[in-house]
């Protein structure tokens, strides 16, 4: 009885400890500290913009003297607000403060995986469309897939971008310092002084734009996004980073930057991407034409392609005609013995899938229901910008510049991919099992290979400290798909050739914005 | 003895294949129903015998075709039937008449009729559990008990969490507690069995994952489970068939959303009816076969299981009482 009893109260006190465990996970980028800018890249006003010609293009009116009655009026809304600070009001600041440029891509991360999911057939087994027209309707507007995805990231980068030039130029132009600075009685409140100008806000500037751009490309979130928005405001007033009037100058010039890529957007044939039925045929009778075995669908029922002339959209770093150049030669013929041997290799590698082998398929996987690899790419990145303590303008320098990247990788990748039209490895071999779900369009040459190498070659000029890491983490995410049996070697070897060529073009124009 | 042994390993795979229910309910009902096999075959109310000890194994078949997205009943071309099978391995051992302590370990192995998905297979989850029989009182003409099962599980490799439904479970380790009250009288009996089970969070392949927000870390938050079962069945001397009930929830989680692959902190419900049998071999009662079908009548993020199981035990009488005990079961 005594020996059970002792089992019994272990047991007890087993149950008891656990469930005092605390069980809350706590995200990477939860606790960071308050951006302390090692530069205020004062001189970010002179930095070469991508859409806006100047950047005064949008004017920003003198803001009132520091002695006005309306700036007294300013002061004592912030003194007001530091009164009586709310916890809920400290965990905002603290969240906006560690840099509004890694909160907007982290909130836009989110919005690519929420939307990241194929709709269902119809009963009649074709597929319905997702319609700008009418986003909230089943199937939600927009199927954030890669292509998608890739595109999101580098309008909203490059906006925040043009809009932080734009602001950094009116910052040092009208050079009126931050409450904090002016008046004793306004603390820095879970903020880092400096001595960047505050007029106008850069959390306002990035507020305005990223709002704005959602109008765009996630129109069922605009009321979420004009709230987080008005968080973001708040805070830095709350903070005495910010008075009313540079927030409200700053939103203002956000908005409108952001109608400039808005209006890119409109016309930069992505509305086209998904393509006609007869385009969708026109790429089997092009490959058959051409003697090859045309891709189809491996989905059941057979899906139309994925955004087939997402590879005539209009790139950001080089122009059409570039992207037709940086096409490589064909895949091996679909007749060859080289590919029944390619897939023969795939087999291999996939019948007894490691465990190892299966956990690098699933870190790279970024399938379904995720932020996609270039969301991939901007996790990696902001994660070891969070080290660099980069102002708020280089952070959207940065940005931009990946997000370029892999936008343009992403145009390029698809052109080749319905230039070829070349069929997966399990279309070729059906015993291929695959560890992931084999994407909707064409093999040759491998999207995570072309967008992984892409980013690193962007992100290794940025921190060539960390280059070695990048081009290992690039080699990786290419050969997960193969051994995930959802490419051939050869698609990653050459993917990442063109991704590699691509991202040279992001260090041209880095190695020239003004920036290093 | 050997239904002894067998029940009280039944008992503790009730608790076994609760952990294994939560890994392999999304889409893997089919430990959930091995336990339920061995919850129903299972007696209560009998101990192993101090240093009596058996082992057994059972396989189990569980299939589904239709599943649950969220509420919303629907199938999968891409997927066709999922089908999990699995071998439990189990022992069962005698500490006193009142105090049993079993363990177990299942081999698991998936595959997708349709579409392309590859099957992955491993040991799934080993567990640990003790098995209490504080209470036993005459109530009426019957007798009525009561038992406290605890229970402990955790991964036995590392096996994937990211790839579901193909994964072989949820990776979690767990604390259960448990239990049971029993009334037999004459050759009936009915049992109602309740279990909270404490999950530890899981981890994925993935550094960042979407449940209903972003989350920039690879480490996910597992809700609690609980589950209850409720048994009425015969009882005699070669033979124990019941049918039940059998209820999982839990305690938090959310949908998988509209066209989306399941996650291992989905909200995973289910209901399930079956019917389980033990029969002990008499001219060798050392030697017990169980068998098991259960169904999955209502669930939520899990699929429509069908579960078949079969399995063999074998007691071994190590002390000379335990040894006369066997001969006068024998002899009668």
């Amino acid at each position: 009885m005594q020996k059970q009893s002792f089992f019994f109260t272990i047991l007890i006190a087993a149950i008891v400890v656990a469930s005092s465990c605390k069980k809350n996970v706590s995200d990477r980028t939860a606790n960071i500290a308050a951006l302390a800018p090692d530069n205020l890249d004062l001189n970010a006003g002179t930095w070469k913009t991508v859409l806006l010609s100047r950047p005064d293009t949008f004017a920003v009116a003198a803001p009132a003297a520091t002695n006005s009655t309306a700036y007294i009026a300013d002061l004592n809304e912030i003194k007001g607000y530091q009164k009586n600070l709310s916890p809920d009001n400290r965990d905002k600041i603290k969240y906006w403060a560690a840099g509004g440029v890694l909160r907007w891509n982290e909130i836009l991360r989110g919005l690519v995986a929420k939307y990241n999911l194929p709709p269902v057939q119809n009963a009649d087994g074709t597929y319905p469309i997702p319609s700008s027209a009418n986003p909230f309707a089943y199937p939600l507007f927009p199927f954030a897939n890669p292509p998608y995805a890739a595109r999101a990231y580098a309008y909203v980068s490059a906006a925040q971008y043009d809009a932080l030039v734009a602001c950094w130029y009116y910052k040092t132009k009208y050079n009126r310092p931050a409450p904090y600075k002016i008046d004793s009685t306004v603390y820095a409140t879970g903020i880092n002084k400096t001595d960047l100008p505050s007029y106008p806000s850069e959390a306002a500037v990035l507020a305005g734009v990223t709002a704005e751009m959602m109008k765009l490309l996630f129109p069922d979130e605009i009321a979420n996004i004009q709230q987080l928005a008005q968080e973001e405001e708040l805070a830095a007033i709350q903070s005495g980073a910010a008075a009313r009037s540079d927030i409200t100058a700053g939103e203002a010039l956000g908005r409108q930057i952001a109608q400039q890529f808005i209006a890119r957007g409109r016309t930069d044939n992505a509305s086209k991407a998904v393509g006609t039925p007869a385009d969708w045929t026109n790429f089997q009778n092009v490959a058959m034409s051409l003697g090859q075995i045309p891709w189809y669908s491996l989905e059941v029922p057979q899906r139309p392609p994925m955004l087939p002339l997402f590879g005539k959209v209009k790139p950001f770093l080089f122009d059409s005609a570039t992207v037709v150049s940086l096409r490589p030669g064909p895949p091996p013929s679909t007749n060859s013995d080289t590919i029944k041997k390619d897939a023969q290799d795939v087999y291999g590698v996939i019948k007894n899938p490691s465990t190892e082998n299966l956990k690098i398929v699933q870190f790279w996987a970024d399938g379904v229901g995720t932020f996609t690899p270039p969301g991939h790419w901007n996790s990696i990145a902001a994660e070891d910008f969070i080290k660099q303590n980069y102002s708020e303008v280089r952070w959207s320098r940065n940005m931009a510049l990946l997000n370029m990247t892999l936008m343009d990788a992403g145009i390029v990748c698809w052109d080749i991919k319905y230039f070829y039209f070349n069929p997966r490895p399990t279309q070729i071999m059906s015993e291929i099992k695959t560890l992931t779900g084999i994407p909707n369009f064409p093999s040759y040459v491998s999207g995570h290979s072309v967008f992984s190498s892409s980013a690193a070659t962007i992100l290794s000029h940025i921190l060539p400290a960390n280059a070695g890491k990048y081009q290992a983490m690039a080699q990786e995410a290419a050969r997960s798909r193969y051994i995930g049996g959802i490419h051939y070697q050869v698609d990653c070897e050459v993917g990442l050739t063109v991704g590699t060529n691509v991202g040279g073009y992001a260090v041209q124009r880095a190695m020239s914005d003004g920036a290093e | 003895m050997i239904e002894t042994c067998i029940k009280n390993i039944l008992t503790v795979m009730k608790l076994l294949p609760v952990k294994i229910k939560y890994t392999l309910l999304i889409f893997q009902l089919c430990l959930i129903s091995v336990s339920s096999v061995f919850a129903q075959t299972d007696n209560d109310a009998i101990m192993m015998n101090k240093s009596q000890w058996c082992s057994g194994a059972v396989y189990m078949h569980s299939q589904w075709t239709n599943y649950w997205e969220g509420t919303l009943k629907r199938n999968n071309l891409n997927m066709g039937t999922v089908t999990t099978q699995s071998v439990m391995l189990m022992s069962n051992y005698g500490i006193t008449d009142k105090l049993n302590i079993m363990a177990g370990v299942p081999y698991v192995w998936t595959h997708a009729s349709a579409g392309t998905l590859h099957g992955l297979s491993g040991f799934q989850d080993a567990s640990l559990f003790i098995k209490w029989e504080p209470v036993t009182v005459s109530l009426g003409n019957g007798k009525f008990s009561v038992f406290a099962v605890g229970g402990f599980s955790t991964p036995a490799s590392n096996y994937d969490r990211s790839f579901l439904p193909m994964s072989i479970g949820l990776g979690t380790t767990n604390l259960m507690g448990r239990l049971i009250a029993y009334y037999k009288k004459g050759i009936f009996f009915m049992r109602a069995s309740g279990t909270y089970i404490w999950r530890s969070n899981t981890s994925i392949d993935q550094s960042s994952y979407y449940t209903t927000e972003m989350h920039n870390t690879n480490e996910v938050e597992m809700p609690d489970m609980m589950t209850f079962n409720g048994s009425v069945g015969i009882y005699k001397k070669f033979l124990i068939a019941e049918v039940m009930v059998d209820k999982m929830t839990t305690l938090g989680g959310f949908d998988i959303r509209r066209n989306d692959m399941p996650f291992v902190s989905n909200r995973m419900n289910s209901t399930s009816v079956g019917a389980h049998v033990k029969y002990t071999l008499p001219f060798d009662t050392h030697l017990a076969a169980v068998a098991g079908a259960d169904y999955v009548i209502h669930g939520r993020n899990v699929g429509q299981a069908t579960t078949l199981s079969i399995g063999a035990f074998y007691a071994f009488y190590t002390s000379q009482k335990e040894k006369n005990r066997h001969q006068s079961t024998k002899a009668n």
